[in-house]
């Protein structure tokens, strides 16, 4: 039990090594490499920078900023005002500079470009309807729309959007990174689009003009709360006024179409504007198993301490409730209600209570062990053969001796069964776990998704199966040699 | 001063009545075997003895003083006890069966390989058993394991709920040996549940016929052989076709 306890010190410890400044980013292409920009200006004027570049969408980053999860991440002067300030109405920078000032929050200048969201139709269904405005949508209710999620729930969003348009379509909702896909495929007519996306050429899009001046402008910031050192802001405004449209452009093909990564495309702007030193190390490409390794150990250790963790709780609160049989049916009652809650609603859950990264994974992970667990140690003692137990008493065993000597023993293969159970499905629920910022293998299959890159998602799907299978086995083993002799007859 | 007094006792289970005002004495260092059909309540009687049952009305008491069920542990180390199927520990070796007791209460380990070696050896359990598991033991040497647990603490009353009911009658009747030979050479007072009459003829001093939940009568072989109650009639004469 000591070297359990010692055991989760120091997985926990690991966490805690010298302080870094992290740097956060939304999952699509333009946050990934404006975030990578930023940390290499970090790197460069020689501090540590921890990537947190998987935490999903504006609410999640800000949240995270909020709740010191990371220090900084780039961020759009239009979400800003609508989605995290919520305000209605344009306003200029210097407005909303001010407006920030009471939440104690601060942007760094624009860094240039304006990326603002856009509808985007094919070329030739532009031609084929005249299709040039967004107005002109309204004369084509058939039309399919598939919007993304983030798009559907702003205030700046589908909602407003086609009201001040009196659009009448029934927008369906779908990843961002799958628009395109989609759009050429067919089975979509019209999606937004950042209008500094890579693949407007690409996709052979055209951006239909918003006549009525409903979206407010996307300029690039760097977004960190007002308490930050100003050292640090000072550096994470370098790259102000340095990036056009058409830069960003670009920049989004590279990674998209050139198979460039985002480091690679990162520093080559940064060269290329001066601002980092071209004999600078930070270009150096890491091998697959270099990348797959730590993300493996990660989600290794989220699971592990989760459930270790439920295992530490479970078991004990197993036998108590066999010893107190009349509470054993509301505690497995709502054990079994805690498992029925879909794993990303209660990972989403944990948000407002722990913040986002390892501690809410563990939580929402611990939550998911402790039933399997208990329900095998209560049934396992229950199901104890009762000759066997009145035996116990008639021999005079004291009831502690009874659980110790003869019903534990004999519950072990089934509460290890448990465990396993508890175990695969923890290997399994982990990767959605990357959603909340956890990191583990399911980083690359969130940002697989986000970026619409299969070798991605494989890169996290596979060694989380294998991952799932060796912890069958692993408990097998286990179980083997933990069972008693006169169950291993062979 | 009989080691066991039983005085009016009667048990109801929901609205069944299992006993029905039963009194009886059991003697010091005699085999006294409490037989009837399925049923009957005689082993619901034979579990009152160490506590496993508690009586709804009547008393008991056990080596003169009334059983207190606040401290029924300390009680049963006094009283051995054993069943039909052994109820070995199946996780647990033939050393580990035997000596659990003893090395929980405490007992050095020269006492507990003496005695040990002691009941092995009026069992006919050889000595490379002890490393065994049940599940590698036949039947009637699982039985001997039995009898050699519940003897450990060298109890002053010994029970046996149809211990050898699933033996076939060879091992049956050299455990029989084993039994008498135990009891010539460290006598006890051994009170069995049995529904077989000819194992009670064979091994015990006084035999009491249970029906229904009352007693039809306790007596000696013969005079159960010599009965004039109906259904002890009946029981021998069914039992003897």
């Amino acid at each position: 039990m000591k070297k359990l306890f010692i055991l989760i010190i120091l997985m926990l410890a690991i966490d805690l090594n010298a302080q870094t400044i992290r740097v956060g980013a939304k999952h699509f292409n333009e946050g990934y490499i404006l975030s990578e920009i930023i940390s290499q200006l970090f790197e460069s004027n020689g501090y540590k920078v921890e990537r947190k570049f998987n935490l999903g969408g504006t609410l999640v980053c800000y949240e995270a900023l909020i709740n010191n999860e990371i220090e900084v991440y780039p961020e759009y002067t239009g979400t800003i005002s609508e989605a995290i300030l919520k305000i209605k109405g344009k306003m200029s920078y210097e407005e909303l500079k001010n407006s920030l000032i009471e939440e104690k929050l601060e942007m760094s200048p624009e860094y240039g470009f304006n990326n603002t969201y856009a509808f985007a139709v094919k070329k030739e269904l532009a031609k084929r309807y005249g299709l040039k405005n967004i107005s002109d949508l309204k004369l084509y209710p058939e039309l399919k729309f598939g919007l993304s999620y983030e798009f559907l729930n702003r205030e700046d969003g589908w909602k407003n959007l086609s009201q001040v348009y009196g659009l009448t379509q029934n927008p369906v909702g779908l990843e961002h990174g799958l628009a395109y896909k989609a759009l050429d495929d067919k089975q979509i007519d019209l999606t937004d689009v950042y209008s500094t996306d890579g693949e407007i050429p690409k996709y052979d899009l055209t951006i239909l003009t918003d006549d009525k001046n409903f979206f407010p402008k996307y300029y690039a910031v760097s977004f960190y709360k007002a308490e930050l050192d100003p050292k640090l802001k000072e550096i994470a405004g370098k790259i102000s006024g340095q990036i056009t449209e058409s830069e960003m452009q670009k920049m989004n093909e590279e990674v998209l179409y050139e198979n460039k990564t985002f480091a690679e495309v990162a520093s080559k702007f940064l060269i290329e504007k001066k601002l980092l030193n071209s004999n600078s190390p930070t270009i150096r490409s890491e091998s697959m198993l270099e990348q797959i390794l730590p993300k493996a150990v990660q989600h290794l250790k989220i699971t592990g301490i989760a459930l270790i963790l439920a295992i530490l709780v479970a078991v004990p609160l197993g036998i108590f409730i066999y010893t107190y049989s009349f509470i054993s049916k509301p505690v497995l009652y709502i054990g079994g209600l805690l498992q029925t809650i879909p794993s990303i609603a209660l990972l989403a859950f944990m948000i407002p209570f722990f913040g986002i990264g390892v501690l809410p994974a563990v939580i929402a992970l611990f939550v998911y062990g402790l039933l399997p667990i208990l329900r095998n140690t209560v049934t396992a003692l229950f199901t104890v053969d009762p000759l066997l137990k009145e035996v116990s008493d008639g021999i005079g065993l004291t009831g502690y001796q009874k659980l110790r000597y003869v019903e534990l023993p004999l519950a072990v293969p089934t509460i290890i069964a448990g465990i396993r159970t508890a175990a695969v499905i923890n290997i399994g629920t982990a990767t959605l776990a990357a959603f909340i910022g956890a990191g583990g293998l399911g980083e690359f299959i969130v940002t697989g998704l986000a970026l619409n890159n299969t070798k991605l998602i494989l890169m996290g799907a596979v060694p989380a199966a294998i991952l799932a299978i060796l912890t069958e086995i692993f408990f097998e083993i286990i179980e083997r040699l933990v069972s008693p002799k006169h169950l291993n007859k062979k | 001063m009989h080691p066991v007094i039983i005085s009016n006792i009667s048990k109801i289970y929901a609205d069944r009545k299992v006993l029905n005002d039963v009194s009886i004495e059991f003697e010091e260092n005699t085999i006294t075997a409490i037989i009837g059909r399925s049923g009957s309540g005689k082993s619901t009687l034979l579990k009152m003895i160490n506590g496993l049952v508690k009586p709804s009305s009547g008393k008991i008491k056990l080596f003169g003083n009334e059983i207190d069920y606040s401290n029924l542990n300390e009680l049963r180390l006094h009283i051995g006890y054993s069943v039909q199927g052994t109820a070995l520990f199946p996780h647990m070796t033939v050393y580990e069966n035997i000596t659990l007791l003893a090395r929980l209460n405490n007992k050095s380990k020269e006492q507990i390989n003496e005695r040990l070696n002691t009941l092995m050896d009026l069992t006919g359990l050889p000595s490379e058993f002890k490393t065994k598991y049940p599940f590698q033991l036949s039947g009637g040497e699982q039985q001997r394991v039995g009898i050699c647990r519940a003897m450990m603490l060298d109890p002053k009353i010994f029970l046996l709920d149809e211990a050898f009911g699933a033996l076939d009658p060879t091992t049956k009747s050299e455990i029989h040996k084993e039994l008498l030979k135990i009891q010539r050479t460290e006598p006890r007072t051994i009170i069995m549940v049995t529904h077989d009459l000819l194992e009670a003829f064979r091994l015990a001093d006084k035999i009491i016929v249970i029906e229904k939940g009352r007693i039809e009568q306790a007596g000696t072989k013969t005079e159960i052989l010599n009965s004039s109650n109906d259904f002890v009639k009946y029981f021998v004469k069914a039992q003897s076709e």
